[in-house]
């Protein structure tokens, strides 16, 4: 286990809040506490992809985490259309699987149950889940 | 006639038996085939697309389907296992006997979240995982790790009390039972199971691990004791609806099955009486 400051766990993605409970957990280093956005009942059901997030770039835990405009609408490798908005995240290179929801939050298929704020914050959480394991391509059936 | 029980009920032997079906089903390659249909819709179910099996009202006729084509499977093997239900309400802690190495083994170590004890630890040679998202091919858990409760029993009250069944724009935004239960919005029941678990829970793959079942068997449990409390109350969209299932539209992958035809569960199961 790397041992690294409550800072760099918790990032400084926007909206995001945390509530650490590190006593004995297995994995004592949580991504983030997000209280899910509650929209207001006339939210609209489409993503809102018009305002796409900024892009980035950077080392986050010895991982090279990318973010922005996808060439190919982000399904590159067969994946069904729509998901991401045409934004796509990867992993030194692999694409991570990334969808936004209703209320703009993000998930991503390795944390699929837990929206956060940004697809960076999306990334950054799949660098903890992954414990420096490679994501693999999927293929549908 | 197959009875769901609670698995904190579960004899030794009843234990034994659902843990073999589910190995036999492993070996013979057919469980994995239901961790890609699940990962299927997992990644192609939007809320601004065509959704089936999440984040809109068929999320439970969905499930319920799943589920049934699940215990079947099991019930190939051994025709009297039945899947149990995980009540997180009561059985809240890493301590729980469903936790214990005679039946689902406990959470991850801390190195790499490895699931250690119990029949689907990667010691065991017996559960490969091969459906994955990542490069690594055992069972990882951990339980309560990510500073998440399970919900309690008066959250999941708070949401069997809401009447409607489900709401505009019939996604991951609605209101309604069925978004509430899912866990988008509001207190979230069912999407933190899943984060509490953590590990292949976690992800789109989740029903590599057998928790998967218990979880959705519990989920289906609700729905029913949420159609007890309001009789009256229909499922929801009735008539045609962009993209999502409507109460006698087909669901895929199965194409010959309506949530109108999921409506009753008494055909295929019942659940004992414990709660």
């Amino acid at each position: 286990m790397s041992t690294i400051t409550r800072r760099q766990a918790l990032g400084a993605a926007a909206g995001v809040t945390a509530a650490l409970a590190t006593a004995g957990a297995a994995q004592a280093i949580p991504v983030s506490q997000v209280s899910p956005v509650t929209p207001a009942p006339a939210s609209p059901a489409t993503p809102a992809s018009a305002d796409a997030p900024e892009p980035f770039d950077e080392v986050y835990r010895g991982r090279r985490i990318q973010g922005g405009a996808s060439h190919d609408g982000g399904h590159g490798d067969g994946h069904h259309a729509g998901h991401g908005g045409g934004y796509s995240v990867r992993i030194d290179g692999e694409e991570l699987h990334v969808m936004q929801n209703a209320d703009g939050t993000w998930i991503s298929v390795v944390n699929h149950y837990e929206p956060l704020a940004t697809p960076r914050a999306t990334a950054r959480a799949a660098v903890v889940e992954l414990q420096g394991a490679d994501l693999v391509p999927l293929t549908l059936s | 006639m197959t009875v769901r029980k609670n698995q904190a009920l579960l004899t030794a032997d009843e234990k034994r038996r659902f843990v073999d079906a589910l190995l036999a089903l492993k070996r013979s390659g057919a469980y994995d085939a239901f961790v890609t249909t699940h990962n299927g819709f997992i990644m192609s179910d939007t809320d601004g697309g065509p959704r089936v099996g999440h984040r809109s009202p068929s999320f439970l006729p969905w499930h319920r389907r799943f589920l049934i084509e699940f215990e079947q499977a099991l019930q190939s093997v051994d025709p009297s296992v039945s899947l149990p239900y995980w009540d997180w309400t009561a059985d809240r802690t890493a301590a729980s006997s469903l936790w214990a190495a005679d039946f689902l083994g406990g959470t991850g170590r801390a190195r790499d979240g490895q699931v250690m004890d119990g029949p689907f630890s990667a010691a065991s040679g017996a559960w490969p995982i091969t459906v994955r998202v990542d490069g690594r091919g055992y069972l990882r858990r951990a339980l309560g790790a990510n500073g998440v409760q399970l919900p309690t029993r008066a959250e999941v009250d708070s949401v069997l009390a809401i009447p409607a069944y489900d709401a505009p724009p019939w996604n991951s935004a609605s209101d309604g039972f069925r978004n509430h239960l899912e866990g988008w919005r509001g207190v979230n029941l069912h999407n933190r199971v899943h984060v509490w678990v953590g590990g292949q829970m976690a992800t789109g793959v989740s029903p590599n691990d057998p928790v998967f079942w218990l979880h959705h068997a519990f989920v289906d449990r609700l729905w029913i004791e949420w159609g007890e409390r309001h009789p009256d109350s229909p499922y929801l969209p009735a008539i045609g609806t962009a993209d999502v299932v409507d109460l006698r539209g087909t669901m895929r992958p199965w194409d010959d099955v309506t949530p109108a035809d999921m409506l009753d569960h008494t055909p295929h199961y019942t659940y004992d009486a414990a709660a």
